[in-house]
């Protein structure tokens, strides 16, 4: 029954990841950037264009140069975030890739720093008046939907152990469409049932923020608009 | 409508404050409306359509076709917070709804209801909003309330531009027939006569010979003023501000003496007799592109090898960043790019195209090819303010922050006393003069009072403690603005300066001929 549950909500779920984030990249992909617009002093060759963006991904540089509150508990959030990710690799592997073992001391505290993360930037949504002002209902519910997959996660982590072996079994079965049993432990089903939500609102929220920024055309275009022209097609057909 | 209302002037204070949020106190600031005929030279609607529900949406799907960062902007801002402390009308008025992401959300309040699934089923979650006849004044309000200036793209995680959100809300307000009078009106005169004044051929070759005169009476030189000239070398394109307004105007003849020193032809033209463009304040392409065709039609006419730009900061964004794209102004066009390839094969390629006359000056600095007596500048000292639309839009010099390095060389090669500004306040961190973005009129002065408190902030520690009497510009809607808002804040409105008036004044002409 639950492992039959489960199973089906994970496939639904992760169709809804993959279509809706797919369908909205292919249409940032397909809808041109009419005119030069990089945030300036921007870079003036392609690989310093990458580098640019790689420093605002990697390290939040534009974040860091605003606010150092929002930044620290923004970045730590994300690293840890990363990091955890990671070390989840090897409930998906048969045999745990080089990088999954190596994170595995790490990743167990990053739950931790996650959820502390978290709880500074939710309390910037109380305490700064500025923040409190352009929260939605929506941001402190995103909040509370990933502190609470944080918490369930240290939960099994460092108090309640989940028998993590036939979890295991469970997800790597879903991938080849062979259901092992899933564990019935509350705190586990707590746990997946939060990240089914959040991969099914993923495509429809402002966690777009993740690929949409590769798109952002004030970072990724170039300092070149003298020594090449650009032109959108649609303008393009203006000087037929 | 605009009330007129008594405001008080910001305090000036040691370190700027964030303030604490006043809500609403701004929301009766709003400029005049256009008129049918302004509306309908731009072929907008004369006034407010009947169906302006349903033309609003059908422009916001329209622009969600045609320019990814309006979908991608109203998509992925995560209400970080980032940005709500960046703006300068913020700063000085402390309305919320002037914290960039606020007015972000005035728009995408409305995207959310009517492209969204979280807004269309969830919108109280979501802060989604149904688009209604008082959301449009609320646009129109606010979305005068940015002088797109772009500060707080510098600081936003995903680089959300909201001066792309308010070019988008005022191109939406024009489609459904609720313009803004000064924007249009002048675009309109532009079109229609060449420049923004709505100042005709004729009467602009009388003002150019009056100040010919006026060189000569300088000088002793035959400084010239050339319009129309056909075989010129290079065309002057520079913001009409600079053929009648205070200090505008002795820039241009500073640009005169440059051009006249170095022996190199060059002459303006009466029908692309605008620098400006504002057409990117309203975000409308194809007005951009008209005026902007009229500046190529007219160095195809005149043949020249160069397009030099003068100082004036949208004009230097327009001119950089979109020429090439609007009107083939620059290099590097396809072959089979038959439109472009028509100017850029006229086009000397060994100058950039278009060029900065900061570019041209600074480059015949480094050839000592002017001859300059620095200690005729010696009764002032200078400082300089970064225009935010060469700041954050622009270039100069082919190198990586070459728009803030050359104009400071420029004045350090004619001026000894240098003072600069509080850097948090300069460089791409720089704030606007408050007047920017098509704000420039009267009916917006308690808004340009207020926001240009965080610019006079820095202006006036240098002026009390370094004894600043100049203040440096090369932006013509800057150097109006600060004529204007400098004695609200205690300093003298003559201050104000064009960079090449202070070149100008050292240049030095031995009359030997
Ligand atoms: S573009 Fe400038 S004026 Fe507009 S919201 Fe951003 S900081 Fe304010
Ligand atoms: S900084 Fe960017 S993501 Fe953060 S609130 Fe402002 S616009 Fe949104």
């Amino acid at each position: 029954m639950l492992t039959g549950l489960f199973a089906i909500l994970f496939y639904v779920a992760t169709v809804i990841l993959v279509v809706g984030v797919a369908k909205r990249i292919a249409a940032y992909w397909r809808t041109p950037a009419p005119l030069k617009i990089p945030t300036m002093p921007a870079p003036r060759t392609q690989g310093g264009m990458l580098y640019r963006m790689g420093r605002e991904v990697v390290l939040f540089e534009s974040l860091f140069r605003s606010n150092k509150w929002i930044w620290i508990f923004g970045w730590v959030f994300h690293m840890a975030l990363f990091l955890v990710l990671l070390r989840h690799g090897r409930y998906f592997q048969e045999s745990p890739w080089f990088l999954t073992e190596i994170v595995q001391p790490f990743g167990k505290y990053g739950g931790i720093a996650m959820v502390a993360g978290l709880g500074g930037l939710w309390a910037r949504r109380f305490l700064v008046e500025r923040i409190r002002y352009i929260s939605t209902p929506s941001d402190h519910l995103m909040l509370l939907l990933l502190i609470g997959i944080g918490m369930s996660g240290v939960m099994m982590t460092f108090v309640a152990h989940t028998d993590i072996v036939a979890l295991k079994h469970f997800m790597t079965g879903l991938m080849v469409f062979d259901w092992k049993p899933l564990p019935a432990d509350p705190v586990l089903i707590a746990h997946l049932s939060l990240v089914i939500i959040l991969m099914v609102v993923f495509p429809i929220s402002k966690l777009m923020h993740a690929p949409g920024i590769f798109f952002s055309p004030t970072r990724n275009q170039i300092d070149d608009s003298r020594e090449k022209r650009h032109i959108a097609p649609w303008a393009a057909e203006m000087e037929k | 409508m605009a009330k007129k209302v008594d405001f008080d002037t910001p305090a000036l204070s040691e370190y700027l404050q964030i303030p604490v949020l006043q809500e609403g106190s701004m929301a009766h600031s709003s400029p005049f409306v256009a008129k049918p005929d302004h509306q309908e030279a731009l072929n907008f609607p004369g006034e407010l359509v009947e169906n302006w529900h349903d033309q609003a949406i059908a422009k916001m799907e329209d622009l969600s076709k045609t320019s990814r960062s309006f979908s991608l902007f109203l998509d992925i801002c995560v209400h970080c917070g980032s940005c709500t402390d960046k703006c300068h009308y913020f700063l000085g008025t402390a309305d919320p709804k002037n914290m960039p992401v606020a007015r972000q959300e005035l728009l995408r309040s409305v995207y959310r209801r009517y492209f969204t699934f979280a807004g269309k089923y969830f919108p109280n979650l979501v802060g989604a909003k149904d688009l209604t006849r008082e959301t449009l004044d609320e646009w129109h309000s606010y979305f005068h309330q940015c002088s797109e200036c772009r500060r707080c793209s510098v600081f936003c995680p995903y680089g959300i531009d909201t001066a792309e959100i308010t070019m988008a809300a005022r191109d939406i307000l024009d489609a459904v027939g609720y313009g803004q009078k000064y924007d249009n009106e002048i675009l309109g005169k532009v079109l229609k006569i060449g420049n923004n004044l709505g100042l005709p051929g004729p009467a602009l070759k009388a003002t150019l010979e009056d100040l010919e005169e006026d060189l000569e009476d300088d000088t002793d030189l035959p400084i010239r003023m050339p319009l129309n000239e056909k075989g010129a070398d290079v065309l002057l394109i520079t913001p009409s501000a600079d053929f009648f307004a205070e200090p505008h105007i002795d820039g241009l003849l500073g640009y005169a003496k440059v051009f006249h020193q170095a022996g190199i032809s060059w002459t303006m033209s009466d029908y692309a007799s605008e620098g400006a463009n504002f057409g990117m304040f309203i975000g409308n392409y194809p007005t951009m592109k008209k005026v902007a065709e009229r500046i190529r039609t007219a160095a195809l006419e005149l043949g020249v090898k160069r397009v030099i730009v003068g100082e004036c900061g949208h004009a230097w964004r327009v001119a950089y960043s979109f020429w090439n794209t609007l009107a083939g102004t620059g290099h590097g066009a396809a072959a089979d790019d038959k439109y472009a390839q028509m100017l850029q094969k006229q086009l000397d390629p060994r100058y950039p195209a278009p060029q900065h006359i900061i570019e041209f000056t600074y480059d015949l600095l480094q050839r000592n090819a002017l001859k300059i007596d620095k200690s005729a500048n010696d009764h002032r000292t200078v400082t300089f303010h970064d225009s935010c639309n060469v700041a954050r839009g622009t270039g100069m010099g082919g190198i990586e922050r070459g728009q803030f390095i050359l104009p400071r060389e420029v004045i350090k090669a004619v001026v000894n006393n240098y003072v600069e500004m509080d850097s948090s306040t300069m460089f791409e961190e720089t704030y606007c003069c408050g007047g920017g973005g098509g704000l420039l009129t009267d009916d917006l002065m308690e808004l340009r009072v207020k926001g240009a408190m965080p610019r006079m902030n820095a202006l006036k520690k240098v002026f009390d403690d370094e004894g600043v009497d100049t203040l440096a510009a090369i932006c013509a809607i800057c150097k109006s603005q600060f004529s204007k808002v400098l004695p609200f804040y205690d300093m003298p409105m003559d201050m104000i300066t064009s960079v090449h008036q202070l070149v100008g004044d050292a240049l030095v002409f031995e009359n030997n001929d």
